[in-house]
């Protein structure tokens, strides 16, 4: 069955991939200014696709493509998280984009594409075809970020985001090629067997160094983190929502795939590794977070340090661990767009509102977003019972009954450090005195957006089960 | 059932979000008609429920409604269990509920917050409930939580008086440290037995459990179940106001009196008695908790009704009252007599909110003056409310036949046969309560109801007998405080009445020996003539008329006399002056020091400004790097990549 062409399983990809072709041609003959047409279609195309990934929802691991392709129900929940994100992150960026003059169709079309890129990482069963997934992902947003011509910033972050992804994308694929040149397969299913047989030698645990780093770049981890605060803060907000967590999700796709599916029987080389990358992340983000006094920075820090928490679930290496990682990575997805959300509804006029300070007074005359705002920023912290809380939990459970007591005990330390800037934001909000209103955006769609997923915080937070169930029958699958 | 059972508890939840959102733009009527009809359905369910389960026998029910969450072995549920015990306390918060409720509509008539009050009553009615009908900690604790958040809101419900807002304050803080307790409790059990649900721990116990040791140091080892027990008991310290917790209570008198009758006195604060009686089978297993709990009751019991002889404010008086009979219901719980506790539990809050009500008659009479040296003989004016408050003074003090009698006798006894190490000194402390008991009550109803009239005359031109809304709860709540006692005693001390909700070790069961006196109510009435209680009480009415009625000015020159005992009195002990001179004192000292050290030297000096100097100073570095240039940047990464593959030719050589 492996070596069979089986379209059934590659059946969203080409509904993707028709689906912007057509809108393509739409967009051409559009004389609108709004894209109004383009975006319903765009949207229209994701409900579609997630509607098509929830009857896929408990598939039948299956192989096809000569062993290149892989549809599972790991694959499936991922896939229907990016369209729910992606799907959120374009309501969002439609009226900030319409003050921008970046109200064209190729904002969507380099959307979609990504969008493509990411399914087919988290779908692929062979090396090369994550990395080409990869490069479909990075390339689009590259483009994406460089979308606001007039804008230096955003031109320096595009210039700054392609050299580094390109260098990064250089480091994995030079791994890559060290672990083909030992075991002779780019195919993760044959990589794990001569892994199983032979074990890791040095040149294999050599090019999983690269690999590592590449993966903890595609993540911002730091050490690798030093394009992330200037990229997400150069970039326009809406794409920093958008890029700061769709592509997170599609990255553990990658990263599990890679990491676990193939070395899953080494994982005494890599996992050390994870750790450091994690360590480190949870302890710069928060820390740096801690004197920002740009919101949009402030937040970039903060995705650093949530990236962190996430890794140390990664680095536990069981299928519990996973599932929870997995937890991590979504819940942040949504916790992330809805906290660029708040600098996007904060600055819809053509001006740009970014700093905490700009907050002063909500309470008072904006009370109900402002009470959105706290939940954001509550749920980032990773207080009961809002949904963020429970993924944190479970990874330093885990980490505690797997022995790693130390790590568990500083990240919790610095989770703690994680509210005061957190809590930051609520003071300015609550009980700075303010001299005048706020800006806030008068769009509809705005509002209701951020008011829903800030809702889905609270609810998610109340239900946690049901999410986190998805994710442990993602890895029971598996197996 | 369970139908029935969530109508009885989110009932008054609607109740209360309606009138809280939607009161203030509806007639003020609404309010209390929408939470009254909330109430009063659920207080008709609940007796149902009671009816049911004690009368019928039917099983006892315990089910999850809802699972939150499940966090490996842990799972976080949120449900009902009913049996006897909780069937009876649901009765009895439901109906005091709807009482204060109908009060509460005379009382506060004038009141600009009447909507927010009738809301937070409700609230109120809705956290009890979960808080006794649940059916593991989690819930327990929240509850626990909400009943204290609620207690916080009515305390300060009129916030624009500063002595409100303290006493709300004090009420926080003092029970923060009581939680802190209960939380570690709560955290033991889930140590020791692996879950939080009621029925698995007793389970457990029953079939015989490993009691997990904790070496505290090399000498001294404690029992994970002494801890469990006392943790959660100091939670019950301070909920229910024992020494040296009790210091909230008579300052949350600061809140309107409706309040004080529902949660100060019948409700709120016997929810830690409800606990332990709850953990029965728990507090079984460690004598040593079971001693620690004699003597904070015994204390309290005692020398809270020292305090309650000096008061002049007649809300204070009661809650005085209330702090000393909290004692009687812990040392009962102390002797392993849990039924006997309820039973207490019970009937005190029929007479004492029966007090405060009738209390809240009188301040209402006399224009919220509440100073007992400015009322007097207000018999005259007054009939119904004078005789509800005697009715209600005589069930305090222990006359026999009414319902006080027969509950606080049943604790003396028990404790008289209880083998414990300190029981002796609590049977010494609840014996010399009982004058105690019977001095203060009187001298209050003396005070008020007899004796000259002292106050101006415009307050007497105005005094009249308050509206039907206001004496019709007293004459409701006066029945139960003459009759309870006397139906319920047989079948609660012999057992029947709670079955097994409540669990005692055979080598505890002090309640034994006096059973049979129980089948006899009357007759243990009529024999009563030949114990020692009933003496006391008398000797205490007689002290109380003597002082107060024929010869007051007897009264300045025993003060004088006793001159140090009044000044320890007057000052509370000093409990106060230590916890605010020292303890708060010493905390906002200790707070200084550390915001100096910490905040300013090491957070602003060292973190923030050390910080934004380090990350200045790293942040030049890393703005150097940070601002722009890529190779920089590079550099980092593969100064990271020359770390990973450095810690990889480490490992290689180290094997």
């Amino acid at each position: 069955m492996a070596d069979s062409v089986n379209y059934s399983i590659i059946s969203s990809e080409i509904f993707l991939l028709i689906a912007l072709c057509v809108i393509m041609l739409v967009d051409l003959f559009q004389r609108d200014k709004e894209r109004k047409l383009t975006f319903m279609l765009t949207q229209g195309s994701l409900l579609t696709l997630f509607i098509m990934g929830v009857q896929d929802l408990g598939v039948q691991e299956t192989i096809g493509f000569s062993g290149h392709w892989i549809q599972d129900q790991f694959a499936v929940v991922l896939k229907l998280a990016i369209y729910l994100t992606a799907f959120i992150s374009l309501l969002y960026a439609r009226p900030f984009i319409r003050e921008r003059n970046l109200m064209r169709g190729e904002y969507y079309l380099l959307t979609l594409f990504s969008i493509l890129g990411m399914m087919i990482m988290v779908s692929a069963n062979s090396l090369l075809v994550v990395y080409l997934g990869l490069e479909l992902l990075s390339l689009s947003l590259y483009a994406l970020v460089a979308l606001q011509r007039d804008s230096n910033d955003a031109s320096e972050a595009a210039v700054k985001y392609f050299v580094m992804g390109g260098l990064a994308s250089g480091f994995l694929l030079y791994g890559i090629s060290l672990v083909y040149g030992m075991t002779g397969s780019i195919l993760i299913d044959e990589v794990a067997n001569y892994i199983a047989v032979s074990g890791a030698n040095l040149m294999i645990q050599f090019g999983l160094v690269f690999i590592v780093v590449g993966i903890s770049f595609k993540f911002g981890a730091a050490p690798f983190h030093m394009w992330l605060p200037d990229i997400y803060h150069g970039s326009p907000s809406s794409i920093t929502a958008y890029i700061s967590s769709v592509p997170k999700i599609a990255a553990f796709g990658m990263a599990f795939r890679v990491l676990e599916s193939s070395f899953g029987g080494a994982d005494i080389h890599w996992t050390p590794m994870i750790m450091i990358v994690a360590m480190l992340s949870v302890i710069v983000g928060n820390i740096v977070a801690l004197i920002q006094t740009n919101l949009k920075r402030m937040l970039s820090y903060s995705a650093i340090a949530h990236i962190g928490y996430f890794l140390l679930g990664l680095s536990i290496g069981t299928d519990e661990a996973y599932a929870a990682s997995m937890f991590y990575i979504i819940v942040y997805a949504l916790m992330t767009l809805a906290g660029f959300g708040i600098i996007i509804f904060m600055s819809s006029d053509k001006n740009d509102y970014q700093q905490i300070s700009d907050l002063r007074g909500m309470g008072r005359y904006h009370p109900w977003y402002a009470l959105m705002f706290t939940i954001i920023m509550i749920s980032m912290a990773g207080i009961p019972p809002l949904i963020g809380f429970w993924p944190k939990l479970e990874i330093f459970r885990l980490l505690v009954i797997n022995d790693h007591v130390l790590a568990a005990v500083v990240a919790i330390a610095f989770s703690v450090v994680g509210l005061v800037y957190y809590l930051k934001v609520v003071k300015e909000m609550y009980f700075t005195e303010a001299t005048d209103s706020p800006n806030v955006s008068n769009s509809r769609s705005l509002k209701i957006a951020i008011s829903v997923n800030c809702l889905l915080l609270v609810i998610f937070g109340l239900m946690p089960d049901r999410i986190y169930y998805y994710c442990l029958s993602a890895f029971t699958s598996l197996n | 059932m369970q139908n029935q059972l969530l109508a009885i508890v989110l009932l008054p939840l609607l109740a209360a979000l309606f009138t809280g959102f939607a009161g203030s733009s509806l007639p003020r009527q609404w309010a209390h008609r929408v939470t009254i009809l909330a109430v009063g359905i659920s207080c008709l369910l609940s007796i149902n429920i009671a009816v049911e389960q004690i009368l019928d026998q039917a099983q006892p029910l315990n089910y999850n409604l809802y699972t939150w969450a499940q966090l490996g072995g842990l799972s976080l549920n949120v449900g009902f269990l009913i049996d006897d015990l909780t069937a009876s306390m649901m009765a009895v918060v439901t109906f005091v509920s709807l009482m204060v409720h109908v009060y509460t509509i005379g009382y506060m008539k004038d009141d600009p917050g009447y909507q927010r009050f009738f809301a937070y009553i409700s609230l109120f009615t809705f956290a009890m409930l979960t808080l006794v009908m649940s059916n593991n900690f989690l819930q327990l604790f929240f509850g626990w939580e909400a009943v204290g958040l609620v207690s916080y809101l009515l305390i300060g419900f009129w916030y624009k008086k500063p002595t409100a807002i303290f006493a709300n304050l004090k009420a926080f803080l003092v029970n923060r440290v009581g939680d802190f307790g209960f939380l570690l409790g709560i955290a033991g059990v889930y140590f020791v037995f692996d879950t939080l649900d009621y029925a698995e721990v007793f389970s457990q116990i029953e079939q015989g459990y490993k009691d997990l040791e904790i070496p505290v140091s090399d000498g001294l080892i404690w029992s994970a179940t002494t801890f469990i027990c006392i943790g959660l008991f100091i939670g019950a310290m301070g909920k229910s106001a024992q020494v040296p917790l009790h210091v909230w209570l008579p300052d949350s008198m600061e809140g309107p009196t409706p309040i004080s009758a529902l949660i100060h006195a019948a409700t709120m604060v016997t929810a830690g008695v409800f606990m332990v009686a709850r953990m029965s089978p728990l507090f079984e297993q460690s004598e040593v908790a079971l001693n620690f709990i004699l003597i904070i009751g015994g204390t309290t019991a005692l020398f809270m009704g020292f305090l309650g002889v000096i008061q002049n404010d007649i809300k204070r008086v009661i809650a005085y009252s209330t702090l000393s009979q909290l004692g009687y219901m812990v040392v009962a719980l102390g002797a392993s007599a849990y039924s006997i506790a309820i039973f207490h539990l019970l009937t005190h809050a029929f007479f004492k909110a029966l007090l405060f009500l009738g209390a809240g008659s009188v301040i209402i009479a006399m224009h919220h003056e509440q100073d007992m040296r400015k009322m007097g003989n207000l018999k005259k004016y007054m009939p119904i409310t004078y005789a509800t408050m005697l009715i209600g003074s005589l069930a305090l003090i222990g006359t026999p036949l009414f319902s006080g009698f027969y509950s606080k006798d049943a604790i003396i006894e028990a404790v008289h046969f209880s083998s414990l190490a300190a029981s002796g000194y609590a049977y010494a402390c609840v014996l010399i309560g009982v004058f105690f008991t019977a001095l203060y009550s009187f001298r209050l109803f003396f005070m008020v109801f007899h004796t000259k009239e002292r106050m101006d005359e415009h307050t007497k031109s105005h005094l009249k007998e308050s509206p039907a809304v206001v004496w019709v709860p007293l004459v409701a709540l006066a029945i139960p405080s003459i009759i309870a006692g006397y139906f319920l005693a047989p079948s609660i001390v012999s057992g029947e009445y709670f079955d097994d909700a409540i669990k005692v070790a055979s080598n505890h069961d002090t309640i034994a020996p006096i059973v049979e006196h129980y089948q006899h109510p009357f007759s243990l009435a009529l024999s009563s003539i030949s114990h020692l209680p009933l003496w006391l009480a008398i000797a205490g009415v007689a002290t109380a008329f003597l002082f107060v009625v024929v010869k007051p000015e007897l009264n300045e020159r025993l003060r004088k006399a006793l001159g140090p005992i009044v000044h320890v009195l007057e000052n509370n002990y000093y409990f106060d002056k230590l916890y605010i001179n020292y303890f708060s004192a010493g905390g906002i000292g200790l707070g200084k020091r550390f915001w100096q050290w910490i905040d300013v030297a090491i957070i602003d000096g060292v973190m923030v400004n050390g910080t934004a100097k380090l990350v200045t100073g790293i942040s030049v570095k890393t703005r150097k790097i940070q601002t722009g240039y890529l190779y920089h940047y590079v550099f980092v990464m593969v100064f990271g990549l020359l770390l990973l593959l450095g810690w990889l030719y480490w490992r290689v050589l180290n094997g």
